[in-house]
């Protein structure tokens, strides 16, 4: 103990020296989430109108599409983050992806869960081989295969080329695979919100400020994210350093 | 050396190594054929259900067959030390990538050739060879140019041997469903398929351009 003390460290926290400032956007965004859960909340089960013809389980899809648009928005930053590491060549971009990662994987699993929820109620059955639901279900599997990935080649610049290089070929690849299986078989409802006058317009805003919330929720869980990036990354280096 | 010559030689290389070891054609032809006997056994295939079971059977024999051969294409110059010396010499990367496709596509397609007989004798489905043969040339092109690139990948980690099968496996999806159902529009009579042959092309030449591109990227060390 006496000797690691006469030790100089090797590095000094820059944060000890320098006031942690406080994450003002971080606290804005997640009182927006708050208030924006306790909103939509509010909405979906006593504002906007039961169903006609589905009664309440439809309620679900309040909360069903704003997680499955976070799951593919996480995807498209994940592509985008990617395409930017590569030409950039500055790590940032991967904590990005990684960030965006993690949360969409989050995501993609809820939509899965809820979609299969509300599946069962209105379809009567959990599961069905749609181009929707299919699609979904590889783009987790995607998401699960690149995460195992970064996992197993851990943090070096090859991981995170490699990393932004299936991001790249992933996000080409989503759009064929729905093609293709909508060629293949189909029956997922379509979209109705774009329809004029197929939803009331109190559906259409709850809807709508459902996915303003979700959509701030996954701003303020990718900064979460992105900083234990930043900060799981420098530990590593520190203590590569030390050994 | 222009693009080809150095394709050519890469090529040429994996060629020779095959021939003398003979280990991965054997390996793969060998598992082909034993996937297309446990089909046999699991479905218990009847003349009932023989036409609607026997393109899907095909063409998971095909594609597992080649996860065996695609798993090699990196792993094996990178246990023989001789892929850094690859990189160190003055090779194009797209050459690179394009003779390791070209050398996966022939090994797969040397076990598709002996694959195919022994199917339509096991399975007797009646089905025109010259109808099957740009369907399976064009699927294996999808597999091997989606594969090849991420061979690399997995060649980079541990756990290659379980990693590559779930990395390419759900980004083919689109290969698999095309060259099933134009397998079995060729074996029955249908109407009405969407073109899926289109697709299949379509697919290959994304994808081939997208890789060769990207290939160097995850090489690079």
């Amino acid at each position: 103990m006496a000797l690691a003390n006469k030790e100089t460290p090797v590095v000094q926290p820059a944060a000890r020296t320098r006031p942690v400032p406080l994450p003002v956007i971080s606290l804005v965004l997640w009182a927006l989430t708050l208030l924006g859960m306790a909103v939509t909340i509010w909405m979906a089960f006593l504002y906007a109108p039961e169903d006609a013809i589905e009664g309440q389980p439809q309620r679900i899809f309040y909360f069903h599409v704003p997680v499955s648009w976070a799951g593919m928005l996480a995807f498209v930053v994940m592509a985008a983050a990617g395409i930017l590491y590569l030409w950039k060549k500055d790590e940032r971009w991967d904590w990005v992806a990684r960030a965006s990662a993690e949360i969409g994987t989050l995501f993609i699993s809820l939509a899965l869960i809820t979609g299969s929820i509300w599946g069962r109620t209105t379809w009567g059955t959990w599961w069905t081989w749609d181009a929707r639901l299919t699609t979904t279900l590889i783009l987790w599997f995607v998401y699960v295969g690149y995460l195992m990935l970064r996992n197993y080649m851990g943090r070096s610049s090859a991981s995170n080329r490699a990393g932004a290089v299936m991001s790249i070929i992933c996000v080409i690849d989503v759009p064929i695979i729905y093609e293709s299986v909508n060629w293949w078989r189909t029956l997922h409802p379509a979209a109705e919100v774009g329809v004029a006058g197929a939803l009331p317009p109190s559906v259409v805003l709850t809807l709508m400020i459902s996915l303003a919330t979700f959509t701030i929720l996954y701003a303020v869980l990718m900064i979460q994210a992105y900083h234990l990036q930043r900060v799981q990354t420098l530990a590593q280096r520190l203590r590569a350093e030390l050994e | 050396m222009n693009l080809l010559a150095q394709i050519w030689f890469i090529l040429w290389k994996d060629i020779r190594c095959e021939l003398r070891s003979k280990q991965m054609w054997i390996g793969m032809g060998l598992f082909a054929l034993l996937v297309l006997v446990i089909f046999n056994f699991a479905f218990d295939l009847r003349v009932d259900n023989k036409a609607a079971v026997a393109p899907g059977a095909l063409w998971v024999a095909f594609v597992f067959a080649s996860f065996l051969g695609l798993g090699r294409t990196i792993a094996a110059e990178r246990e023989k030390g001789s892929m850094d010396r690859l990189l160190l010499s003055p090779v194009n990367r797209k050459a690179i990538y394009l003779a390791k496709l070209l050398g996966n596509v022939l090994f797969i397609g040397v076990v598709e050739i002996v694959a195919l007989p022994v199917f339509a004798i096991l399975f007797n489905v009646p089905f025109s060879a010259g109808a099957l043969i740009p369907i399976v040339l064009l699927g294996t092109v999808g597999i091997a140019s989606v594969g090849t690139l991420f061979s690399a990948m997995a060649a980079a980690t541990q756990a290659r041997e379980f990693l590559l099968p779930i990395l390419v496996f759900p980004l083919i999806v689109p290969i698999l469903i095309a060259v099933v159902r134009a397998t079995s529009a060729v074996m029955l009579v249908t109407t009405n398929e969407p073109p899926w042959l289109g697709l299949i092309a379509a697919f290959d030449a994304i994808f081939l351009t997208a890789s060769t591109l990207l290939f160097e990227y995850v090489i690079e060390e």
